[in-house]
């Protein structure tokens, strides 16, 4: 297996994330594309670990993913007290971060 | 001795902590007069015990210094929190704690049933403890901070009974009118810093008299210095103050407005003597303003219908003859004068309490009289007041006025001397019609209301022992050609080093027996023209036409002070309030508010409140950062 084709699929994951996170209206689904991210770096990491051989890149792939969960929990609950101030997830109500 | 001394001050302020703090928990008069009073007696113990231990010193050692702590220690300044003992503060002291402590004792049964008891006797309490550090200071700092603080605790004891305007108009115009001293004061404070560069007053005094200050500057320090007597010791032209302060409780009026206060600038002049003996231009301004003083105050007097009032104006001449003795370099024989008119002074606003407490807070003397036969103590413990006051030997008043007027006279001051017996001659004539309008003559107040009584034993003890020592007061000072002046030689090593820049005046023996005479017969001859008046004949006044109204309208003066100073201040306040104020303060504030507000308008656009804008925009930025960096 060539290392190229597992970083053309993290590139594109990777943008796919970024893209959705900038275009995208739903909270919910911006939240998936932050994962997406963070899970097309780890796909980069692993495959340069086994790659060069080094187990270092697989620890660090376990912390993200610990971060990860405890991000998602705080995340999703984020998002719930937001909907229940506004009624609603779409970020273009959440515009009061200006002077 | 020495060590136990910080309890002198300690001991008020404990007492002034006590009922301060939970007086209105303990909410019993009992346990907070006796709080009060206690530690007052407290402090006078320990008074006559270091009074005499300073007497079994030699002489020349009469100086103990007792350092507490040190206060402020900043590069060059030092000031420590430390007391002087030596015979000038120990005679304030004896006053202050003793005549206090009648006075604590007596307000016992004046203030009783007051509901603000316990703050009384708390503001009472830090009186003295605010005195005894004016007198006790051994540096300029430490007297200023006694000096603020009597003034503090005469302005909260002036408008004790909050509840009436005009005692709170009474409070501000003290307060207001001490700033006017306090500014003196302090500037004269800049100047000796800057001149000597120290506060301590041996180091002050030394420097001061080894000539390498210049004259003018001496001058305006001694100048300054007086201003600010002038407000404490109610002289013109700040005198104004002290008739209205009246308005306080008469304890009150006994032991600040009388007795101990407003003698500070006595002693403050006494206590720099060396600094006013090196500029004759400043001992001049003192003599003259304590005589014009003198006169004014008197001349007011006679006309006044108000018993606090009359006395008022009396201490303000009373203190004008103080520094009329300091004006002639006599320090110690206006210090004698200090002592004797506290305690007939005390002793006749305390008899004008028991009065006002027995007549139903009634004070004006045209609705008394006949009063002799319902307050007998009351009575001949006034009377003995009077006829100090007068100057009628062997009466304490008789030796301090008389020894006044004689250095007056011997020291060239003719015409000086001869406003001051005239002012002597008021002086009996006036408090002669107080006691006749008050005690003799008609029941003028109405019977049916007014059921005057004896006041209670807390109140007649403390008349009394002043009383006794109004009458055996005097003999500290007798003249020189029957004996030793006790009081004089006591406190001679305080001025010795005054002394002797005043041009020495010897005292000739039977001149001075002709003064002696001749004063007393000033005396006799005012009681017996008042008697005369005010008793036999039932007068309530005297004299009608534009002067004697003048009189009884003070000369108009806080009219003038009205139109020509506090006017024009409040319309230039308002001008500056309207002009300065709004336009240039508000103006500078609010301007630099628009201008940032007007220069950030088309940018703050930038600033949606929306995440993901932003999340584009430092995208935006990494790629850049990226495109950057791959392509250098």
């Amino acid at each position: 297996m060539q290392l190229n084709f597992f970083l053309i699929l993290a590139l594109i994951l990777f943008t796919i994330g970024v893209l959705g996170v900038l275009v995208r209206r739903n909270a919910i689904i911006i939240f998936m594309c932050i994962e997406l991210m963070l899970n097309s770096v780890n796909l980069i990491l692993v495959a340069f670990s086994s790659y060069l051989g080094n187990i270092n890149g697989q620890i660090f792939v376990f912390f993200i993913m610990s971060v990860a969960a405890a991000e998602a929990a705080i995340g999703l609950a984020i998002i719930i007290a937001l909907f229940r101030n506004k009624q609603t997830i779409n970020i273009d109500e959440m515009n009061i971060l200006k002077w | 001795m020495v060590k136990y001394f910080y309890l002198i001050t300690l001991l008020p302020l404990i007492g002034f902590l006590v009922n301060g703090l939970f007086g209105y928990k303990i909410k019993n008069e009992k346990v907070s007069g006796i709080i009060g009073s206690a530690t007052i007696l407290g402090s006078f113990v320990i008074t006559i015990l270091s009074f005499l231990e300073l007497l079994s010193l030699p002489e020349s050692n009469r100086a103990v210094v007792v350092n507490l702590f040190d206060w402020i220690t900043s590069g060059t300044i030092n000031i420590k929190v430390s007391y002087l003992i030596d015979p000038l503060s120990i005679t304030m002291c004896l006053i202050i704690t003793g005549v206090g402590f009648l006075i604590h004792v007596y307000s016992i049964g004046y203030m009783h049933g007051d509901k603000g008891f316990a703050r009384f006797f708390a503001f009472m309490n830090l009186f003295i403890f605010a005195m005894l550090n004016l007198v006790l200071g051994d540096n300029f700092l430490l007297m200023f901070l006694g000096w603020e603080g009597v003034g503090l605790c005469s302005y909260l004891l002036i408008g004790f009974f909050y509840e009436k305007k005009f005692t709170g108009d009474a409070a501000n115009k003290a307060f207001w009118m001490n700033r006017i001293g306090d500014f003196g004061f302090m500037t004269a404070m800049f100047f000796i810093f800057v001149a000597t560069k120290s506060l301590n007053f041996a180091t002050v005094f030394s420097s001061i008299q080894s000539n390498t200050i210049s004259a003018s500057i001496i001058t305006t320090i001694a100048l300054l210095l007086f201003l600010g007597a002038t407000g404490k010791s109610a002289q013109i032209p700040l005198y104004v103050w002290l008739p209205d302060a009246m308005a306080g409780p008469t304890p009150v009026s006994a032991l600040i407005h009388a007795a101990t206060m407003v003698t500070a600038g006595v002693y403050m002049v006494g206590r720099c003597s060396v600094i006013f003996a090196l500029s004759p231009l400043a001992m001049n301004v003192v003599l003259i303003i304590g005589c014009l003083t003198a006169f004014m105050a008197a001349t007011i007097a006679i006309k006044q219908n108000d018993i606090k009032k009359i006395l008022a104006y009396s201490t303000i001449s009373q203190l004008g003859f103080m520094f009329m003795a300091m004006g002639v370099g006599a320090f110690s024989t206006g210090i004698f004068h200090v002592t004797t008119h506290a305690f007939f002074k005390a002793l006749m606003f305390l008899g004008a309490g028991s009065v006002i407490h027995g007549m139903l807070d009634e004070q004006d003397v045209t609705r008394m009289g006949g009063l002799k036969s319902y307050m007998k103590t009351t009575f001949w413990t006034f009377l003995v007041g009077g006829i100090a006051i007068a100057g009628i030997p062997p009466f304490s008043g008789f030796f301090s006025k008389d020894e006044i007027l004689s250095k007056l006279f011997f020291s060239g001051n003719y015409v000086v001397f001869a406003v001051a017996v005239f002012t002597a001659f008021l002086t009996a004539f006036y408090v002669f019609r107080l006691i006749g309008l008050t005690f003799y003559g008609k029941e003028r107040f109405d019977s049916h209301h007014v059921h005057p009584h004896e006041s209670p034993a807390t109140m007649t003890v403390p008349l009394i022992i002043l009383a006794v020592l109004s009458v055996v007061g005097g003999f500290i000072g007798m003249p020189h050609i029957f004996s030793t002046n006790l009081i004089e030689h006591w406190l001679e090593p305080v001025y010795s080093k005054a002394l002797v820049l005043i041009p020495e005046h010897h005292a000739v023996a039977s001149t001075e027996i002709a003064l002696i005479i001749s004063s007393v017969l000033v005396a006799v001859i005012a009681i017996i023209v008042s008697v005369n008046l005010f008793i036999k004949k039932g007068m309530l006044t005297i004299g009608t036409g534009k002067f004697f109204e003048a009189m009884q309208n003070k000369y108009y003066v806080d009219e003038w002070y009205d139109k020509n100073i506090v006017t024009p201040i409040r319309k230039l306040s308002d001008l500056s309030y309207s002009f300065f104020d709004v336009k240039i303060i508000d103006g500078l504030v609010n301007g630099s508010g628009k201008f940032f507000r007007n220069i950030s308008f088309d940018w703050r656009k930038l600033q949606t409140g929306i995440a993901q804008d932003y999340a584009i925009i430092s995208i935006a930025g990494i790629i850049a950062i990226l495109l950057y960096v791959i392509l250098r």
